[in-house]
């Protein structure tokens, strides 16, 4: 099985190092001819203004929308989240994300670098928490029904979503890949 | 996972992982150097994966001499209030007020650069002692490994900053990246040698003749001024890079910029190269380095 990596900007070799880990090959995406024949697709994390930019001049944008409408497995990590968000606030103005997971993101919601910060997250479906990494990371600030919530930042009383799916899709704020914790890539590749 | 009251205490704020995990992101992308709002602007407007403040483009600090130091925070309050990038400013070597003041800022990296002119000739600012990361110049694995082990998160080799002459860049790159293979064959006694040779901590040669990579990013600066040096750096093993006077000292800074941006995603497709570097109007114009007065590589210790 081949799963393809959304190779314009960012960390695409940790990715690929996880979908290693899990027994499939990874395939960097860079044009449209790159996507035939692949089983499932990882949007990394990164800069989403500079991915969004990417995807349009290298004329990606329909083949990845028309991926998404068809409901194939995609796995979007922090900017990878942000580009398959259908509502994203404090993004450039013209910023115009992928869509299809039913959520509203704030870009950059925990503030700058300095309050990136490594936490629990607590995802009882999927069994242990994971070792969060959260860099300027984009805050889940409204879940659609329909989305489900599969982990969670645990505060007090409330519990602030960070690890989302709808159908197909999954979308964390956090950086699996970063941390090691190749349960994700797994549910990814379980979903084909 | 218990209930706590206050988010700080379960949340670490400024770790390596942390740290390190911005450079990763940046991977692939393009970071500009910008005097003010209105460049990063056209910065980000061409995809830029983060600004660099500074006082002026290395360019014209060659050619204005004086003493360079860190950005008004002024200026680097617009930038940020202008982009939604990460921003970075670079501070002084061993200036570690200037690094707490830009830190006091939310800058999001601060680059401790040879660019500026050095504040402390024997040290460098200990950087653990920041929750901000740290990216530093390197010329050799040596340099880059005892920059790390001050606390730095990314190395970007130092080239020669504001000449457009991409000579310098390429020779730091094959010097780092062609010791770092050569330790991968070392045996344990030659470790130790290296580490002695590299002045450097054995833990980190070590763990570099294990790995076969740096333990943080490895980036390009000094001397990037058209699509095909960003490819060049890219294809010798650099991770992304940064352009300072190249863009803002060209014809059409916002083509320039683009293109760049362009050229360090498809740094292997030649087709879409020859594509991206048409028409650009005319390069920084660049110097040849014999005729520099100053060597700015020279500078750190």
């Amino acid at each position: 099985m081949i799963v393809g990596v959304l190779a314009l900007q960012g960390d695409v070799a940790e990715h690929e190092r996880a979908l290693e880990r899990v027994g499939v090959s990874a395939r960097r995406i860079r044009v449209p001819a790159d996507l035939e024949g692949i089983s499932a697709l990882v949007l990394p994390g990164g800069e989403s203004t500079t991915i969004l930019m990417m995807i349009d001049s290298s004329d990606l944008r329909a083949p990845l929308t028309a991926w998404i409408a068809e409901g194939r497995p995609t796995l979007g990590t922090c900017a990878g989240l942000v580009l398959l968000a259908d509502r994203v606030i404090d993004g450039r103005s013209d910023q115009v994300s992928l869509g299809g997971l039913g959520v509203t993101v704030q870009r950059n919601g925990f503030g700058r670098q300095r309050f990136s910060f490594e936490a629990p997250v607590s995802a009882p479906t999927l069994g242990a928490d994971f070792d969060g990494v959260f860099i300027r990371a984009p805050r889940i600030i409204d879940v659609d029904a329909g989305t489900e919530v599969l982990g969670s930042l645990l505060e007090g009383d409330s519990a602030e979503p960070v690890l989302v799916q709808r159908g197909a899709l999954l979308g964390c704020a956090f950086h699996p890949e970063l941390s090691r914790d190749d349960r994700l890539h797994q549910r990814l590749v379980g979903l084909v | 996972m218990t209930n706590t009251p206050d988010s700080d205490q379960i949340r670490s704020r400024g770790t390596f992982r942390v740290k390190r995990g911005l450079a990763d992101m940046l991977r692939g992308g393009v970071i500009m150097d910008v005097v003010d709002a209105a460049q990063a602007k056209i910065a980000e407007d061409a995809g830029a994966v983060a600004v660099m403040a500074l006082e002026r483009v290395p360019a014209d600090i060659r050619r204005d001499g004086g003493v360079a130091r860190m950005s008004d925070p002024e200026l680097i309050e617009g930038i940020q209030e202008t982009v939604t990038i990460p921003v970075m400013a670079k501070a002084r070597i061993g200036h570690f007020a200037e690094a707490q003041i830009l830190a006091s800022l939310e800058v999001d990296y601060i680059d401790e650069s040879e660019v500026l002119t050095p504040a402390d000739e024997a040290h460098h600012i200990d950087k653990w002692a920041f929750d901000v990361p740290f990216v530093c110049g390197a010329t050799n694995l040596g340099e880059a490994l005892r920059r790390i082990s001050e606390g730095a998160a990314m190395i970007r080799s130092k080239g020669e900053a504001g000449t457009g002459n991409i000579v310098e860049a390429v020779r730091h790159l094959r010097s780092i990246l062609g010791d770092i293979r050569k330790l991968t064959v070392a045996d344990e006694p030659e470790i130790f040698t290296w580490a002695k040779e590299l002045r450097a901590p054995y833990e980190l040669v070590a763990e570099v003749a294990e790995t076969g990579a740096l333990p943080v990013p490895l980036f390009c600066a000094g001397g990037i001024a058209t699509p095909a040096d960003a490819s060049l750096v890219l294809q010798l093993g650099a991770q992304a890079v940064f352009v300072g006077s190249g863009i803002f000292k060209s014809e059409d800074p916002a083509g320039r910029a683009r293109a760049i941006v362009e050229a360090t995603t498809h740094f292997e497709d030649p087709a879409l190269l020859a594509k991206v570097s048409r028409g650009l109007g005319s390069a920084m114009k660049g110097q040849e380095i014999d005729s520099l007065e100053t060597r700015l590589a020279d500078r750190g210790w």
